[in-house]
């Protein structure tokens, strides 16, 4: 199966059905707020939709324009440094700039940086590309620490965006008007990132990415459409790194990082990068590990490696691939013939699961504890780390549920492939 | 009337190996002219200086009498030259539509836009449909290009090389890999869509060039030995002797 859904070339429909999504999502977004309530659930939220806008942009260059990046935090970072010295210069008085436009200020510095490094680095996509990425991303990482002025080095730069001229009587005190903010910067972003890739520079990324030589040959230059491509993964990376500093009101070094850069990656591949809305997907996972796992343990960012590393492996279309598999069985009635399958291999996976958990979480307790401290809560259970038995059923679990798992994986296969091969029978050619 | 495409003492060497050693052509524009010779005698390399893949050692290329030698490929295109290739070269990830669709973006104006809808550039679909019928893929429009057959994506490609409307079209072996009925019907396509076309052609199966060409160039180690119509080449004995004596009988 490819893993990249062909695009319906003509649409359908009235203009509420054909944009029934935008609806939804702007509905979803207006309500989400009453339903979390809590201060922390505002700021989780905050932080996804920040992250929603990052990875959109970024699978611009990845999932779009077929560019791997390994330094796309340097335009979501030197987005955040110039709104935020523009929040300072506007909170000083210097000029008049309500808070709401602000991110834009960060939306064009990315784009001006993307002019700048792209000028050079979208000649050719593949490893040169990745490696130019990676080289820029290292500069300006160290840039950061050295030019302190700018960049504040590692304390980074802070502002008070109250300070700012109220807009229409807004203050942004609150996390929950700063919510809506994000929202409303998040919903025009993705609508705008939507409808450029239905533009024919849209679909000539997609073209150059497939086939260079051939995209040539239809009268287009490879490194021009590339270049476009890669100014609008800037934009948009500099707005969501401007909205970062107007939610946080900091700036340090660790915007523009490479350890950003990768968490950017992570979150459009564990998404899914073929798909437009993947990305979405990713970094609404990605940030709910983060804030909710982080409760529960210590080595979080271990889990969300071992669920990249999962997803590189059995799933390299992400989450929205494994969701878009079904969806022609699902119209076509037959997602029932899989709940039984699905029920029998969850079984050993989840065994696999809980028995790595546990081993991690032993190991992570070893180095951590205490002197003397043998006992440790895990799963409802207090283990005792010196003796042999907890590591023994742990093991047992992990490896016997990873063994059972690889036996009974071929069947779920076929049963797959049975109920999708129905569904296309019935659609028809 | 200037010639569609002009070759003037061309010459390619790949270091100290001399592969085009000095080709003169001339293909009136409207013409079909195919170019054949055996293995290695340099054909591909030919088809590559007139698409400027390779740049000549020595020598001219004129396309409607402007010089495109060195030129970038799109730049070429942009001059009213499409060309498919010997190695199927498709979108493979996208949609059969939308590899047509892509074809002519620029050849219709829409360039670098990035402010227009596709799916609402009506004269784009419609000339994308039409050209899938043509090709004769209409029923196929939403398939993923990847995943059809080895003659489908042959004429997809086809499709993408003719969508932008050039009046001076490239075919680099058509029909390689295919059985005998899908030569035929890749044959009668080429005759139909290269109407009131330029159409050079590079193939090595004998039916098809005989079929189609108004004129046939032998390409021997790198030169021309014979050009003309299909009987005069037919009937030419250094011709017959270089080439078809192993081939028709």
């Amino acid at each position: 199966m490819s893993a990249f859904a062909p695009t319906s070339p003509r649409t359908n429909g009235s203009f509420l059905r054909r944009n029934a999504i935008w609806f939804v999502a702007l509905g979803v977004a207006l309500l989400l707020p009453q339903v979390t309530r809590s201060g922390i659930g505002i700021a989780v939220l905050n932080q996804m939709f920040i992250m929603v806008i990052f990875s959109l942009s970024y699978n611009m260059l990845l999932g779009q324009g077929g560019m791997l990046s390994f330094g796309h935090a340097v335009y979501f970072g030197l987005g955040g440094y110039f709104t935020i010295h523009l929040m300072e210069m506007a909170g000083d008085g210097a000029f008049f700039m309500p808070l709401p436009l602000v991110p834009l200020a960060g939306g064009i510095a990315g784009l001006l940086f993307g002019l700048i490094f792209g000028s050079f680095s979208t000649n050719r996509a593949g490893t040169v590309f990745a490696m130019i990425s990676l080289g820029i991303g290292e500069m300006i990482a160290a840039s950061s620490l050295i030019f302190t002025k700018f960049s504040g080095g590692e304390e980074g730069i802070t502002s008070d965006r109250t300070e700012l001229t109220p807009f229409f009587g807004a203050k942004f005190g609150s996390d929950l008007e700063v919510y809506y903010l994000i929202a409303a910067w998040m919903m025009l972003s993705i609508w705008l990132m939507y409808r450029l890739s239905r533009t024919p520079v849209g679909r000539m990324a997609n073209a150059v990415r497939d086939n260079p030589e051939r995209a040539e040959f239809v009268g287009y230059s490879q490194k021009q459409v590339r270049f476009l491509s890669f100014m609008g993964a800037g934009f948009f990376a500099g707005i969501a790194g401007g909205l970062f500093a107007l939610n946080y009101e900091i700036v340090t070094e660790e915007t523009v990082n490479l350890v950003t850069s990768g968490t950017v990656l992570l979150q459009a591949y564990i998404g899914g990068v073929g798909f437009f809305a993947g990305p979405i997907v990713g970094a609404i996972v990605y940030t709910l590990l983060q804030t909710l796992l982080s409760n529960y343990t210590e080595i979080w960012a271990l889990y969300v490696g071992l669920v990249f590393v999962a997803t590189v492996m059995y799933a390299p279309a992400g989450l929205t691939g494994l969701i878009m598999m079904h969806v022609p069985i699902y119209r076509a009635g037959k997602l029932g013939s899989l709940a039984l399958p699905y029920l029998r291999i969850g079984a050993p996976v989840l065994s696999c699961a809980i028995g790595v958990i546990g081993l991690l979480e032993m190991l992570q307790f070893l180095s951590v504890r205490s002197v003397g401290e043998a006992s440790h809560e895990l799963f409802w259970v207090t283990v005792n780390v010196e003796q042999p038995v907890a590591w023994i059923i742990f093991a047992a679990l992990a490896v016997g549920g990873f063994v059972i798992t690889r036996r009974m994986a071929p069947a779920v296969v076929a049963a797959w492939n049975a109920a999708s091969q129905h569904a296309y029978a019935r659609r028809g050619p | 009337m200037t010639d569609a495409i002009e070759l003037i003492d061309l010459h390619k060497s790949f270091g100290p190996t001399a592969v085009i050693r000095g080709v003169n052509l001339s293909i009136a524009q409207g013409e079909r002219h195919a170019i054949i010779g055996p293995n290695g005698a340099g054909k591909s390399t030919l088809y590559n200086l007139i698409t400027a893949k390779y740049v000549p050692s020595a020598g001219r290329i004129r396309l409607r009498g402007q010089d495109i030698a060195g030129r970038k490929p799109y730049e070429i295109n942009r001059m009213g030259l499409a060309r498919s290739f010997q190695v199927t070269n498709i979108f493979p990830r996208m949609s059969v539509f939308e590899n047509v669709r892509c074809g002519m973006f620029w050849a219709m104006g829409y360039r670098h836009s990035f402010w227009q809808n596709v799916d609402k550039l009506e004269d784009v679909t419609q000339r994308s449909l039409q050209i899938l019928n043509d090709i004769g893929m209409g029923a196929r429009a939403d398939i993923p290009a990847g995943v059809l057959s080895y003659a489908e994506q042959r004429a997809l490609e086809i499709g993408i090389t003719i969508a932008g409307g050039a009046d001076v079209i490239l075919l680099d072996e058509p029909t390689a890999g295919m059985n005998r009925s899908e030569t035929e019907q890749t044959v009668e396509l080429v005759r139909r869509i290269t109407e009131n076309k330029t159409l050079v052609m590079v193939e090595h199966d004998m039916s098809v060039v005989f079929g189609v060409a108004d004129r046939i160039s032998v390409l021997v180690y790198g030169e021309v030995i014979a050009s003309g119509p299909p009987e005069e080449i037919r009937g030419n004995s250094a011709v017959r002797e270089a080439y078809l004596g192993e081939e028709v009988n």
